[in-house]
């Protein structure tokens, strides 16, 4: 037998360590080198963990994920709002102090930088949530667009990301345990909107109801140094014992997303997908003022889409996976599978695609290759999972 | 972690019995974590020796199965197919084929428990 990873990634240069790397190696981790980063892919069984029971403690409990590889990028001043929407494709201007929104930055081509979280932090201050793999493309990118030939917003722009700790607290008891270490009132912050509070002791402490996991949950910031760091990652941990928290890694961070058709750059977006293949057309704005990328969606939407992404639900037996091709019911390739996994909590083998939109219909059927062979799967509705209402 | 001494084990972590009972070590199934699909070949197939006769998958990665030695199979065990997490809690007892050894002689070329534990142990070092 020989290990595969099933998502190859390019071997980084420098393998760079968030500052709990110590606390995840002594926990027993199992370490992999994700977009340059040295990051837990799973906990060991041993306490509870693995990819299948992390997940399921995120759907029914609650989970705790190191997420400090996501940059972070400040945008502050007079015109940083007017900076805000040139660079990125949803409308900074509906944010009130306090309110995030998920977007994305897009090149000319409408195409993608990366998706990001904007977070409104005070009247002319915005907090861009960026990935690993693009922070310093993204941050070279925001610079050069915020003060180009022709215009120059009147704000400041700041490269923030080891600046801080990012944990996120996600599942159904998240809240329950963040309560119990903080004294902000977390019940009365709604969904993609933020707070600040003492945390362990710490005060005025970045926490923002957002995550990556379909599942309600928190996101906090805290100072980057190791000792900080792993103080509070433990308090999180004690604190959650009574929900049965369990750490969490990217495994698991990974199959989560997926289930809630939440895109990974790389995967379903990138410099050459563009908006409305992703099927992200309702956090694009194409009525706010123009910004970059517009003229060419404009473009693109006249002349109708050639791929659209899809979810699929394997009929037969077998796992897509990142990369499968995608083909017709008279096996001619159609399309690929951007992201492709068991799906742990629906206990189903599920995966996104991108198809030729008369391959798009719910109930189609489509086969993915598989070591060669034509395995049958379905178009389903998405996300596939979708969080209960609280009643 | 122990290794049984009733069997012979590989470098691509797959054991044997001496009566041709084919699975993947404990190792193996610690570092591809939760085994979700399991992929082997049916009854009369003829297997060789190094050469991939099946899959395993986990919730992340595809690995390939090598055939310790070469063989006729005898026998599946169907049961992986609905409960592949049996890999999981028991590597050693959860055998995937039975197969008909074709050269016993094959079998000295294989690792001992011991040889095999320190192999495994210096690579889960790395």
């Amino acid at each position: 037998m020989s290990v595969v990873e099933a998502t190859p990634l390019a071997a980084p240069q420098n393998v760079r360590k968030t500052a709990l790397n110590a606390v995840h190696r002594q926990m027993g981790a199992k370490m992999v080198e994700f977009s340059g980063w040295d990051m837990p892919v799973e906990y060991p069984a041993a306490i509870g963990c693995g990819i299948v029971n992390e997940h399921m403690a995120v759907r029914t409990g609650v989970g705790i994920f190191d997420v400090s590889h996501m940059g972070d990028i400040r945008l502050a001043g007079r015109e940083a709002l007017a900076a805000v929407q040139h660079i990125s494709m949803n409308d900074a201007s509906r944010l009130a102090i306090g309110q995030a929104q998920y977007s994305a930055l897009l090149y000319p081509q409408g195409t993608f930088v990366d998706d990001v979280i904007v977070h409104r932090l005070g009247e002319d201050e915005y907090l861009l949530v960026i990935n690993a793999g693009t922070r310093e493309k993204d941050f070279n990118w925001v610079r050069d667009n915020v003060r180009d030939n022709t215009r120059q917003f009147d704000c400041k722009v700041e490269h923030l990301s080891d600046d801080f700790t990012q944990i996120a607290i996600q599942g159904p008891k998240a809240v329950d345990l963040l309560q119990k270490l903080t004294d902000a009132d977390l019940s009365a912050v709604k969904f993609y909107w933020v707070t600040r509070g003492s945390l362990c002791g710490l005060k005025n402490i970045l926490m923002g109801r957002t995550g990556y996991t379909a599942e309600d949950g928190f996101e906090i910031y805290i100072p980057s140094d190791e000792e900080t760091s792993a103080r509070v990652w433990y308090a999180i941990l004690d604190a959650g014992k009574e929900f049965g928290a369990v750490p969490c890694g990217l495994g698991a961070r990974n199959t989560l997303r997926l289930e809630g058709k939440l895109p990974l750059y790389g995967h379903e977006i990138s410099d050459t997908i563009n908006v409305w293949e992703a099927g992200l057309d309702r956090f694009c704005k194409m009525e706010k003022p123009d910004f970059i990328g517009r003229a060419a969606l404009e473009q693109a939407k006249a002349q109708g889409l050639k791929k659209t992404l899809v979810g699929l639900e394997m009929v037969d037996r077998g796992i897509a996976r990142d990369g499968y091709k995608v083909l017709d019911n008279g096996g001619r390739e159609i399309g690929y599978v951007t992201s492709g996994s068991p799906a742990p909590f629906l206990k189903k083998n599920i995966a996104l695609a991108y198809v030729p939109p008369e391959q798009a219909a719910i109930g189609n059927t489509v086969q993915v290759e598989i070591r060669g062979q034509g395995v049958k799967a379905q178009v389903v509705p998405t996300p596939f999972y979708k969080r209960p209402k609280k009643s | 972690m122990s290794y049984p001494t009733d069997r012979k084990y590989t470098k691509e972590h797959e054991w044997i019995t001496a009566d041709g009972a084919i699975g993947i070590t404990s190792h193996a199934q610690d570092s591809l974590g939760d085994i979700v699909f399991v992929e082997l070949p049916k009854v009369g197939t003829e297997i060789s020796s190094g050469k991939t006769f099946g899959t395993v998958e986990s919730v992340k990665a595809v690995s390939d199965l090598y055939a310790p030695v070469s063989g006729t199979v005898t026998a599946v065990n169907e049961s992986l197919a609905t409960a592949p997490e049996q890999v999981n809690k028991d590597a050693h007892g959860a055998w995937m084929l039975k197969i008909k050894i074709k050269d016993p002689a094959e079998m000295n070329a294989l690792l001992s428990a011991a040889d095999y534990e320190k192999f495994a142990s210096e690579e889960a070092g790395h």
